[in-house]
């Protein structure tokens, strides 16, 4: 196995893993990622079901604090400091790095209070209606709802609610957002507009995208990751890291024997 | 050809076993639905044409009568019940809710499981035990106190413990609905734990919580055995001390003017007993209006 993990100097990280194991109980789910995610880019991560793409990028910001049998060993940096040393705070850490779900779920409130909320309970001192309205139009909502403020957030199509769900996101103005399968809910015309939007975002913030979609990768991202399983002698399924470079290099020429095999359809 | 289909042409038979048997099972399903309903109708249009003729104005505003006195009411009882029930929702609402949030939200499988079971095992306690705890708990340490003895404290404490459990266990699933996708939205903007639960678990779980706590008052509106070792009766009005005092309660009085020989108790007893189940009527009334979901 080996992995490139050089960034180009032009572009700091603003995440890394260093030697990062991921467990549920004694069971190894994600093993020994070394992985530099540079700021203001989109990075994707690929892979077939079980690789622990998604796993890992829950580790980013904390939350597979809430499984009972998690437990990471290594290191996760953010900027310079480590995600899971003792002294660090969940809670803000969550604030700095936002997550946009595979499902979208609004909070059953209305649109203007799903915006909201996080500036709330993050004790934000601004204009409300300012931020809500700011959040919107970089989420591409605006237009839409500008009228239905105080509608539910539910009565939405599935693809506003997407989008409202990445709005909620940046109204906390986090540094990164993560980004789980955001668009697997989603018809493929809403799956453009939030395709289109992550190109708008990545000027202002780092996107780290999980995603099943390889055409999806291969069209939002920067830099591409490829994350495989192995199965250990035990029947344990555990995932790796396998490559990580820019997006052209993996879908043109990738390194590994098992990326080619992957991005070229014959397994996943 | 052994194994073959039978011969079934296309056009619907009323006389085949099978049409047959169908028709039968649904026709005893039905009855069976109607025969459950049976005794709740029967009740009310006893109650109803029973208590009817009793009921007037007097009865909210007037004491109990002598056994051969005119009129009266049971205003005493009314108050009392409903200061016994408060005392009860005051408890065990408070208690039970936050248990329920602890038990789904934030304690381990293990406990979780533990404490559930305990739950259940509460919730099948007979009354007359709550009764008989609440007595040695409450009446007895008010005797030793100096301070009291029979008593609303005593009544509202032992319906507080069948309150508990109800409660405890509608939360519980109430919350258990609530989609950890909400759970995991709040914690992934940067709420606490208190700002989660608070915010989005609690609103959403709201009218499953409320349904569970009328569910509690109905049940415990109508409990008489534990209030017969704890507050007792009294044929005087609640004054400002009747937290340590004995306090009437529709049901008790329902009890004791039922099984008296004099007639005009007796019909006072079908009165109470129709404005108990009006009571409770109105309380489950009122709380499914208060919690309905918006649009």
């Amino acid at each position: 196995m080996s992995t490139d993990n050089s960034v180009t100097n032009s572009t700091e990280a603003i995440l890394r893993t260093e030697g990062l194991n991921i467990y549920y109980g004694n069971f190894l789910a994600v093993q020994n990622v070394w992985l530099n995610i540079p700021k203001h880019q989109v990075t994707a991560f690929i892979g077939p079901s079980g690789c622990g793409k998604s796993t890992l990028l829950r580790c980013y910001n904390r939350l597979n604090d809430l499984i009972e049998s998690f437990r990471a060993e290594g290191k996760v940096y953010f900027n310079d400091k480590n995600l899971y040393a003792p002294d660090i705070d969940p809670v803000e850490v969550r604030r700095r790095i936002g997550m946009v779900f595979q499902r979208p779920n609004p909070f059953p409130k209305s649109i203007f209070d799903n915006i909201t909320f996080g500036a709330k309970i993050n004790g934000y001192k601004g204009d409300l209606a300012e931020l809500v309205q700011r959040s919107l139009q970089q989420a591409a909502l605006w237009d839409e709802v500008k009228d239905k403020l105080h509608q539910s957030g539910l009565s939405l199509s599935g693809g506003q609610q997407q989008r409202l769900c990445i709005a909620r996101a940046i109204a906390v103005q986090p540094e990164v957002i993560l980004m789980d399968e955001p668009c697997s809910a989603l018809d493929p015309i809403s799956t453009l507009r939030v395709e289109e939007l992550i190109h708008e975002l990545k000027e202002r913030y780092t996107i780290v995208i999980v995603t099943h979609n390889m055409q999806q990768a291969s069209r939002v991202s920067d830099r591409t990751a490829f994350f495989n399983v192995k199965t250990s002698e035990k029947g344990e399924r555990s995932g790796y890291l396998v490559e990580f470079d820019a997006t052209e290099v993996i879908f043109s020429d990738p390194q590994q024997e098992d990326t080619k095999a992957y991005i070229s359809g014959r397994f996943g | 050809m052994t194994d073959s289909f039978p011969e079934n042409t296309l056009v619907r038979s009323g006389f085949s076993q099978r049409t047959l048997f169908n028709t039968v099972m649904t026709c005893l399903g039905f009855a069976c639905g109607a025969l459950a309903l049976l005794p709740l109708l029967a009740v009310l249009a006893y109650v109803v044409v029973q208590g009817f003729s009793s009921l007037g104005p007097d009865i909210f505003f007037q004491l109990p009568p002598s056994p051969f006195g005119q009129g009266g009411g049971f205003g005493n009882a009314i108050l009392g019940t409903i200061l016994m029930v408060g005392i009860g929702t005051l408890i065990s609402i408070p208690f039970g809710v936050l248990g329920a949030i602890y038990l789904t939200e934030f304690s381990s499988k293990t406990t979780a499981r533990w404490i559930r079971f305990a739950t259940n095992v509460l919730s099948g306690v007979p009354s007359i035990i709550a009764g008989v705890f609440a007595y040695g708990l409450i009446v007895l340490t008010l005797t030793k106190l100096k301070i009291g003895s029979y008593s609303a404290l005593g009544g509202g404490f032992a319906l507080a413990v069948l309150m508990l459990p109800i409660i405890v266990r509608t939360t519980d699933e109430a919350l258990q609905l609530v989609s950890e996708d909400l759970r995991q939205a709040a914690v992934g903007l940067g709420a606490t734990n208190f700002q989660t639960v608070s915010r989005v678990v609690l609103p959403a779980a709201m009218p499953a919580i409320v349904t569970g706590s009328t569910l509690a008052i109905a049940r415990a509106s109508g409990e008489t055995a534990p209030l017969l070792f704890t507050a007792l009766f009294s044929s005087f009005w609640p004054s400002a001390d009747s937290l340590f005092k004995p306090t009437a309660s529709l049901a008790v009085l329902v009890y004791n003017f039922a099984i008296s020989p004099y007639k005009n108790w007796q019909s006072l007893a079908w009165a109470a007993s129709l404005i108990l189940v009006i009571m409770v009527l109105i309380t489950s009334i009122i709380s499914r209006w208060a919690t309905r979901q918006k649009a």
